[in-house]
């Protein structure tokens, strides 16, 4: 793209964030506007399942912590933010992103960073059911947690639902989990750890019943339970439903871009249009030497997109690739969880430190053919650390 | 002046985490480069313990998301960090290693003395 006057981010996210962090360190010196359907600045998302719910104080106006700019960053960004605005349609044609109010914005250059929104499940609207993705969603419920409940009912026992559980019983709640699948986090940790890390809800004094789905919810009004496939009731006083999040394309519909499950991209997070290029939650990305394509949710990736959608975005073609090796983490009822790497199912699984058996910390290697493909640690940071930077550097299996 | 413990169980590339009481935040104390370092533990992005990172020289990284802090000064090199940590001053006497929190404050004390042989 050269002479672009006009580049626009929509999503005022952390992929967004570090996409215009990105054009300015390589130089772009034009027009930068970040658009935000939220009405806040930049912030950080992973505190809001955890200390921010279980945190003492008043969580105040402002971003506080989660603030992930400051003055003096934003006045160096020279962005002009639009928040509370909503994109609802991009004319490539044209060059033009329509906002919420019917207001067009014309635009050289767009980095797609709208993220994912939580799924919901068929369930009647009563107060006291929550999902958790927005700053506004987590003092909705940090607030309603304080407000006397006593039984909280998590539906999903991912990640997300994880954390929220065990915040609520880090605040005294009575919790039960509920998973549809016979055993959570399969996909991501394989059968063997993901028992162990199954067993980290009973350890931290909540209930997980797995194979089971939810028929509904009683209550009238407000929640006050919820009712299982197999026709037991749980009392609640507040639920939160954590069943996973679809990636926000509706806006794109008819813009021509390749959508499945995300903004389809090639390696460098362009899509068909070289001036289009997308990062984040939202991005479907092309693996290189495979055939198959990746929407990753994590935070790390959607921090490291940025840089290297910016330098496509402003070479006007794709000169750099993103191949940072997927890593999360998670913290929960006590302990940190952290993975890296590219597990398949049928790898095995090796302990190399500590024993998942007496409930203590260890670290896992995922192995193909004695190739280590993965690995997991809960409460080992620092060995955890040193087989992640081996991974990132070691040849991986064809195909990864 | 906190003791952290005798230099001998401090080698080379070892870090220690030392919780300070309750006037002033953990603190991590580092032995690298030959010589001995002291900063927050906590790191300025989100909640990870720096005495956890990994070492490289006279950088640190956040064992969560891979932010560098220079020791010496206590700045962030890289994202995701953008605001330094506090350092604090080391001294060694008679073999043992003890750290002087920067802020460390102790009502109606006088600051203590300078220390008698600085390493860092």
């Amino acid at each position: 793209m050269t002479a672009a006057r006009t580049v626009t981010v929509v999503g005022a996210s952390l992929a967004g964030l570090h996409a215009a962090r990105g054009l300015r360190t390589q130089g772009y010196d034009g027009r930068l506007v970040v658009v935000g359907e939220e009405h806040h600045r930049p912030y950080d998302r992973p505190p809001l399942s955890k200390e921010f719910l279980t945190g003492d104080g008043d969580p105040g106006e402002g971003l506080g912590p989660l603030a992930l700019t400051d003055p003096e960053e934003e006045a160096e960004l020279d962005a002009e933010w639009l928040l509370g605005v909503r994109a609802e349609a991009l004319d490539t044609a044209a060059g033009e992103i329509r906002l919420t109010g019917g207001r067009a914005l014309r635009t050289d250059g767009v980095v797609i960073a709208t993220g994912a929104t939580p799924r919901t499940l068929p369930l009647p609207p009563l107060d006291g059911v929550h999902t958790l993705r927005t700053l506004d969603d987590a003092l909705r419920l940090r607030a309603e947690l304080r407000a006397g409940a006593e039984r909280a009912v998590v539906i999903g026992a991912g990640f997300i639902g994880a954390e929220v559980a065990s915040s609520c019983a880090t605040l005294g709640l009575d919790v039960t989990v509920v998973e549809a699948a016979p055993l959570p986090l399969v996909p991501h940790l394989g059968e063997e750890m993901a028992r162990v890390c199954a067993g980290l809800h009973t350890r931290g004094g909540a209930t997980l019943l797995c194979g089971t789905g939810v028929a509904g919810l009683r209550g009238a009004g407000r929640v006050t339970g919820v009712e299982l496939a197999d026709g037991r009731v749980l009392p609640a006083d507040v639920v939160v439903v954590g069943v996973g999040v679809r990636p926000v394309t509706e806006w794109l519909e008819g813009s021509g871009l390749a959508l499945d499950d995300g903004v389809r991209c090639d390696a460098g997070c362009v899509t068909a249009l070289p001036n289009v290029v997308a990062v984040g939650d939202v991005a479907r990305l092309d693996r290189p030497g495979s055939a198959r394509t990746v929407r990753a949710e994590h935070w790390t990736s959607g921090m490291l997109q940025g840089d290297v959608a910016a330098r496509n975005l402003l070479a006007g073609s794709t000169v750099e690739r993103f191949d940072a090796l997927p890593y999360f983490w998670s913290d929960q009822y006590g302990a940190r969880i952290q993975y890296a790497g590219r597990r398949e199912s049928g790898d095995t699984v090796r302990i190399v430190e500590g024993d998942p058996a007496e409930g203590g910390g260890f670290l896992a290697v995922y192995e193909r053919n004695g190739i280590p493909t993965a690995a997991l640690g809960v409460d080992r940071p620092r060995p955890f650390m040193r087989l992640r930077r081996e991974l990132a550097r070691a040849p991986q299996p064809a195909g990864r | 002046m906190i003791p952290v413990c005798r230099i001998e169980d401090l080698p080379e590339g070892e870090s220690v985490r030392i919780e300070a009481g309750d006037a002033t935040a953990p603190i991590a104390v580092f032995h690298t480069d030959g010589a001995f370092y002291a900063i927050d533990d906590t790191c300025s992005h989100q909640d990870a313990s720096l005495s956890d990172g990994w070492l490289e020289g006279c950088y640190v990284e956040c064992p969560l998301h891979a932010a560098l802090f220079d020791l010496r000064s206590g700045e962030p090199t890289c994202l995701p960090a953008r605001k330094p940590v506090r350092t604090h001053a080391v001294t060694v006497v008679d073999g043992m290693l003890y750290v002087h929190p920067a802020t460390q404050i102790v009502p109606g004390q006088p600051v203590h003395a300078a220390p008698e042989e600085a390493v860092a």
